[in-house]
């Protein structure tokens, strides 16, 4: 068996948000890297390595899952990610990445939307990294 | 500098030849709001041009000739009021009947003026009008920025109120499978968060209601004098578990008795915004000074923290409205974002201010200033009525 454990990089501006990704991705035997900020996000996309990115989209201070996502597929086109939106129950607009022309600027695999049921997130997680 | 536009409308040259030359260079200060006007100026000399040239450049003001050759004053009054233009409106007339007078007013004009008239009765006028202009924009602008930061009040509040509720909902969701929660630690260490968010968020509430009340005037001041010390230690009290808990030391260098007029109710929240600011944003151990000094004509309050410190970015933010600094020093520290501004408009009701210096992981001092004796009166901006409402 090949059973390296895989690295899941969290960014969340919110502590527990943040807390309850890597409970739930820890108890489904992942290595979690979280960062509270896109600068942080940033930092640690410079060196560390890691298999697939969960983002929230909307953070304080201007930061944006938008704005890491680009960075992340300039530098590692291949690493799924998963943006974690709350636009929807915030702004009534709808948010989605499965049409083409939705995919040509939204750089995400998966938009999903807040909250999201643990087992939901698991499913999709397990999809993207068994997909390479 | 200000500047109106006035179209002067007349068939007769030497008419508005004459407006022209005794309004050229002439300015009018508006000394309400600070403010110089000048004016601008077109000419017409039919109704119909004078239409085609307000349909192109609205005007601020309308020197209008009553008696015209084709279309006649109050026509174009009347087209104006159809089409919803709304332009201060002069009427020149040499027919100044009372008729005119009731059906012109009618229609919206603003004033008249007899022919023949002298610079002087033009200008004062003219500066009556532009007056009237200026203070009616002023108080749109005021309006329009208070509808905009009541906006941005509701969406910053909603977005505070959502982000506890839905890190609870996360938690509880975890707590509902029951293979995640493989030990008492984590059990406990989920009980204490949701506990932590829950007391954030009531902390909010209360904070939004205080602003709210302090806003819309509603909150009753009763002023008296008062020894301002009371209710300084008060909130010391008030902060004391708090401290004690990241042991804390709070150090008050104040006079014996400071009496000044003043709300106790408004000075203790003015101290536990400051006092406990100073407890949360402080490193364990660390210290408090609370100065409280007579300058004789106001109260300077000064709390000062040994705590993590704000950089000067974070410290030009500090004053925006309803700003809350996230950083990693602050992501375990439950605070409502809401505190300065209360702290702000509570100063502002003693003609006071409220300034920062802060050096990152040396500390901050906050300092207020306030007037000892106030008049009795609500907040400046709470009684004036709302307008395009």
């Amino acid at each position: 068996m090949t059973d390296v454990k895989k690295t899941i990089l969290t960014v969340d501006d919110d502590i527990d948000i943040l807390e309850q990704l890597k409970f739930q991705l820890e108890g489904a035997n992942y290595n979690v890297i979280s960062a509270g900020c896109q600068e942080e996000a940033l930092e640690i996309l410079k060196d560390a390595k890691f298999d697939l990115a969960i983002l929230d989209l909307m953070m304080e201070n201007m930061d944006s899952g938008f704005v890491i996502c680009h960075y992340i597929k300039k530098l590692h086109p291949e690493t799924p990610v998963i943006i974690l939106t709350a636009v929807t129950s915030e702004t009534g607009m709808e948010f989605d990445a499965t049409t083409h022309e939705e995919r040509s600027w939204v750089k995400a695999d998966i938009l999903m939307d807040k909250p999201v049921r643990s087992e939901q997130l698991l499913k999709e997680v397990h999809k993207l990294l068994n997909r390479s | 500098m200000e500047h109106l536009r006035i179209l002067v409308v007349d068939d007769e040259a030497g008419m508005r030849h004459g407006v022209l030359r005794a309004l050229r260079n002439f300015q009018v200060e508006v000394s309400d709001v600070n403010e110089i006007v000048s004016f601008e100026f077109d000419d017409a000399e039919t109704g119909e041009i004078a239409l085609e040239k307000i349909a192109a450049q609205m005007p601020d003001i309308l020197l209008l000739d009553h008696k015209l050759p084709g279309l006649q004053g109050l026509e174009v009054l009347e087209k104006l009021h159809e089409d919803k233009l709304d332009i201060l409106t002069i009427m020149v007339t040499a027919y100044a009947s009372i008729e005119t007078a009731v059906s012109a007013t009618r229609r919206g004009a603003y004033d008249f003026l007899a022919k023949p008239f002298t610079p002087e009765e033009l200008k004062s006028l003219i500066s009556k009008a532009a007056k009237h202009l200026i203070l009616k924009h002023h108080a749109k602008k005021l309006a329009q920025e208070k509808k905009q930061m009541r906006f941005q009040l509701i969406s910053v509040v909603s977005h505070e109120l959502k982000a506890p509720l839905a890190a609870i909902e996360g938690y509880l969701n975890i707590m509902k499978e029951p293979s995640l929660l493989s030990n008492q630690v984590n059990y406990n260490h989920i009980v204490d968060r949701m506990q932590f968010r829950l007391v954030g968020m009531r902390k909010l509430i209360f904070d939004l209601l205080d602003l709210t009340r302090i806003e819309s005037g509603q909150k009753k001041r009763s002023l008296s004098e008062i020894d301002m010390l009371e209710p300084v230690r008060m909130s010391i009290e008030t902060a004391t578990p708090a401290a004690k808990e990241k042991q804390i030391e709070i150090n008050l260098n104040a006079p014996e008795k400071l009496m000044m007029i003043a709300d106790t109710g408004e000075i203790e929240i003015i101290m536990n915004n400051m006092v406990s600011n100073a407890v949360k944003y402080n490193r364990d151990g660390g210290r408090v000074f609370i100065d409280i000094t007579d300058m004789g004509e106001t109260v300077k309050i000064a709390v000062k923290d040994t705590g993590i410190g704000m950089t000067k970015e974070e410290v030009s933010h500090l004053f925006g409205e309803f700003v809350r600094i996230k950083n990693k020093k602050t992501q375990n520290i439950s605070g409502s974002g809401l505190g300065l501004s209360i702290l702000k408009r509570l100063s502002n009701l003693y003609k006071g201010d409220v300034t920062v210096e802060s050096e990152p992981d040396v500390g901050t001092t906050f300092t207020a200033v306030l007037k000892k004796h106030t008049s009795v009166e609500n907040p400046p901006d709470a009684q004036q009525p709302e307008e395009g409402e």
